[in-house]
């Protein structure tokens, strides 16, 4: 089969010893790889009621079959998977860049890490060869450092890797794994399972040819979408960028702003996207194999924070900009900078800094608690030091590193209601309150609060629903983009390119069938979506997580929007979300628990995971019985 | 032989390149049939997420690398200027390798041969050239870069004189 490797590299860290497998060939075709492989391998791989951090844990690194063809955004991408320390449920998490090419290179679709080094490694992938090196004198260093000295110590600058920071040693929840310096496996904790392996790094050379089944038929797609790359599915990512979400949202009135207190920043214009290019962007960039190139590099050019340069999208400007209400961009960019260099979600990291300003506003948190930093909403220089205090877990940042639901639950003193999360993940840049199908999405994401999980938002932003409303079909909306997505993140071709796929499951059908020679249509690979999103919620089950999860936070449900203008008033009641929940579970095929049903599962070829479902009290007694 | 004012080779505009290797897959898409950017003519060279740059074989005058070469496997084209490669000659010692101050030569990594950029002769133009979404890539002799560097250095000249000359500080 082209596209596939064919193999996946077992490494235990405990031993030191690799070992490969031949990638079983009927997973290929139903999880398709990246995260619906990922996910698969993780429920094959691990134990029920598995600690995230104990070694036992599977970390899962995987390619896509597309993975170092030329395909535009496809060529490039990889994926996190493992149980994740915020959640508890499914953890997963993709960057692109040029690292999963390498690793599709070396010939690997899928690399499972188990155990737990002696002491701090890094592990250098060489093709065939596999070894475990010392990465005492890497302790304490960024990723960017990481990368630059592990290609000086192996004397190969084009070698490729991605390595945790400081918080991912130490074992902070939101770490995550940065390739190349600016792109980073984000969500779910993915760094802080590296950290809790003593894995510091992925060192990658692959020098394999990779070919596709038709050659001929593939290029002539490819320039397609070369060409479909110019036009105005991707207009906004390669001229603003996503930082353009900040007017729009902000109009609209779904800005979460000072950790939900308000849903529009009186402060926008200053950190709005038009800003942003105008001032801080030096140069787009691309990843490998790409035609569209979305990387706004932000360089700060004076003031306290000159010399900055990272990379600065919608989501990380939000949480650390109107999220903190801050309104000064080169702080922002500090922010960003500094969560790359402890490796840090950005997201998170801004959330839950503007919930420590919450905290201290509402004098739940002192200045002494916080060592003197004056926390009120807006403080930039407090912003930062709150990062930096997550990204060292020095002082209060011991407690904030351990993300938003567990801080808000050490600290007390109703400090549980101020921290927004959904299954323990921070929440993103929309106002649930006031985007009702985005609502839905976030609730029942099978890894915690995210908008890339579904993208239903753009239901609602877009106009195409009214977004302060629940009503019937709102799960079928979801459920649809939920399905797509995932192919999205199994194939892994970037989201951003989605808009490209104009026939959406037909021309990504297309695009497998070229690459793999595998035929499959349009139907076959949205099942393939749907069945994993079933896989997903499968292990969620086995991990006890259930409709009881499947919520939203605080104050979205408690505190409507108090903003004059449209949103004014808006937020979600208990009865709503039922509705909305009793709706997708139907669409789902799903039980009013929001369990699969043994039928779906048996339509979706799962016959052999049904034991889950029917499970009474320990999730995998009856395994095998079947 | 193709005087070196009309001899052309493929640049790479730095204010355009993002290093996005496309130029790499189709060069070995296009030689070998396979996607592997080991197996390129033109390498991407990022310094860091600013500094991007495609470099590949800039035909020199009185090429090095053909002086380098203790066997004569490299020969400079009289009609074009590529260095060709006599691949029965080569044993892959690599003195042209390290004569290049481009390293725009490289070793193939199965064949032990080294191997240059053609300009895609059989194709009959460069592919990373077609190819490039950027248009960061261009043919060019020696001549025209130096057009285009004086364009752009006067064209910045005008604009800072435009945005200097009306505000008084």
């Amino acid at each position: 089969m082209h596209g596939y490797a064919g193999r996946i590299l077992h490494v235990d860290l405990t031993t030191g010893k690799a070992h490969v497998e031949p990638l079983n060939g009927e997973y290929a075709r139903k999880y398709i790889g990246g995260i619906g492989l990922g996910i698969r391998l993780l429920l094959d791989q691990s134990e029920p009621g598995v600690d995230p951090f104990s070694p036992e844990n599977p970390l899962i690194l995987t390619t896509g079959p597309i993975s170092g063809t030329m395909w535009p955004t496809g060529g490039n991408g990889h994926a996190f998977v493992s149980k994740s320390p915020q959640s508890f449920g499914v953890g997963e998490s993709k960057a692109h860049g040029s690292f999963g090419t390498e690793l599709k290179r070396a010939g690997y679709d899928a690399v499972i890490f188990k155990g737990k080094a002696e002491k701090l490694v890094y592990v250098w992938i060489d093709d065939d060869s596999v070894q475990l090196l010392d990465a005492s004198q890497l302790k304490g260093k960024s990723p960017a450092e990481t990368e630059d000295a592990i290609k000086e110590e192996l004397g190969d600058y084009y070698i490729r890797v991605a390595s945790i920071g400081p918080a991912g040693e130490k074992l902070a929840r939101l770490a995550c794994v940065i390739n190349e310096k600016t792109r980073a496996a984000g969500r779910t904790g993915m760094g802080a399972v590296m950290g809790s392996k003593n894995l510091k790094a992925i060192a990658v050379r692959g020098t394999l040819d990779i070919t596709v089944a038709k050659p001929e038929e593939f290029m002539e797609f490819v320039k397609e979408f070369h060409e479909r790359m110019k036009g105005p599915a991707t207009h906004k990512y390669r001229t603003l960028g996503t930082a353009a979400n900040v007017l729009v949202h902000n109009s609209l009135a779904c800005m979460p702003t000072r950790n939900y207190n308000n849903a529009s920043f009186e402060g926008a214009e200053k950190v709005s996207g038009e800003n942003l290019n105008e001032r801080f962007v030096a140069k787009i960039i691309g990843c490998s194999s790409c035609a569209m190139r979305c990387e706004h590099m932000c360089v700060v050019p004076e003031g306290p924070y000159k010399g900055t340069m990272t990379r600065m999208e919608y989501e990380t400007l939000w949480a650390m900009g109107p999220y903190c209400g801050v309104d000064r961009l080169d702080a922002i960019i500090k922010g960003m900078d500094l969560c790359n260099y402890y490796g840090i979600d950005a997201i998170g990291a801004g959330v839950i800094a503007g919930f420590a300003m919450d905290c201290y506003e509402k004098g739940i948190l002192t200045e002494k608690d916080l060592e003197g930093i004056d926390a009120r909403f807006g403080n930039h220089e407090a912003m930062v030091q709150l990062i930096e205090k997550i990204g060292t877990r020095e002082g209060i940042g011991d407690i904030l590193a351990e993300g938003v639901k567990i801080a808000g639950e050490k600290i007390g003193k109703g400090a549980e209601k101020l921290a927004q999360h959904i299954k323990g993940v921070e929440v993103t840049g929309y106002d649930l309150r006031t985007l009702k199908t985005a609502a839905l999405g976030f609730a029942v994401s099978f890894r915690g609060a995210d908008h890339n999980r579904h993208g239903a938002y753009s239901f609602d932003v877009k106009g195409k629903v009214n977004r302060f409303i629940v009503e019937k079909g709102r799960g079928k909306l979801v459920k649809d983009m939920e399905d797509q997505y995932t192919i999205v993140d199994s194939l892994i071709v970037c989201k951003f390119s989605r808009g490209t796929y104009y026939k959406e499951f037909e021309d990504m059908a297309k695009l497998y069938n070229l690459v793999t020679g595998v035929e499959m249509t349009a139907e076959d690979l949205r099942q393939a979506g749907e069945r994993i999103n079933n896989v997903a919620r499968l292990f969620n089950i086995r991990e006890g997580l259930g409709r009881k999860d499947d919520t939203l936070p605080y104050k979205v449900m408690h505190l409507p929007v108090p903003d004059e203008g449209p949103s004014k008033g808006a937020y979600v009641t208990q009865k709503e979300l039922d509705f909305l929940l009793d709706d997708y579970y139907e669409t789902r095929g799903w039980t009013k628990e929001g369990k699969p049903t043994k039928e779906k599962l048996k339509e979706l070829g799962m016959n052999d995971l049904i034991p889950i479902v029917e499970a009474k009290t320990g999730p995998r007694e009856k395994a095998g019985e079947e | 032989m193709v005087k070196i004012h009309e001899r052309k080779f493929v640049s790479a505009d730095p204010e355009k390149c993002v290093g996005c290797q496309v130029c790499e897959y189709i060069c070995s898409l296009t030689k070998e049939q396979a996607f592997n950017p080991l197996k390129s003519r033109i390498r991407v060279v990022r310094i860091n997420q600013l500094i991007n740059l495609a470099v590949t074989c800039r035909l020199c005058e009185d090429p090095p690398c053909v002086a380098a070469c203790p066997r004569d496997a490299l020969t400079q084209s009289e009609e074009t200027g590529v260095i060709m490669v006599d691949e029965d000659k080569c044993n892959g010692c690599g003195w042209c390798i390290e004569a290049c101050d481009y390293g725009a030569i490289m070793l193939h990594p199965e064949n032990k041969v080294v191997f240059i950029c053609d300009l895609c002769q059989e194709q009959g133009e460069p592919q990373c050239v077609k190819w490039c979404p950027e248009e960061a890539l261009d043919l060019v002799t020696s001549d025209v870069l130096a057009q285009k560097a004086r364009i752009t250095a006067v064209k910045k000249l005008f604009q800072e004189a435009l945005k200097t000359a009306p505000v008084a500080p």
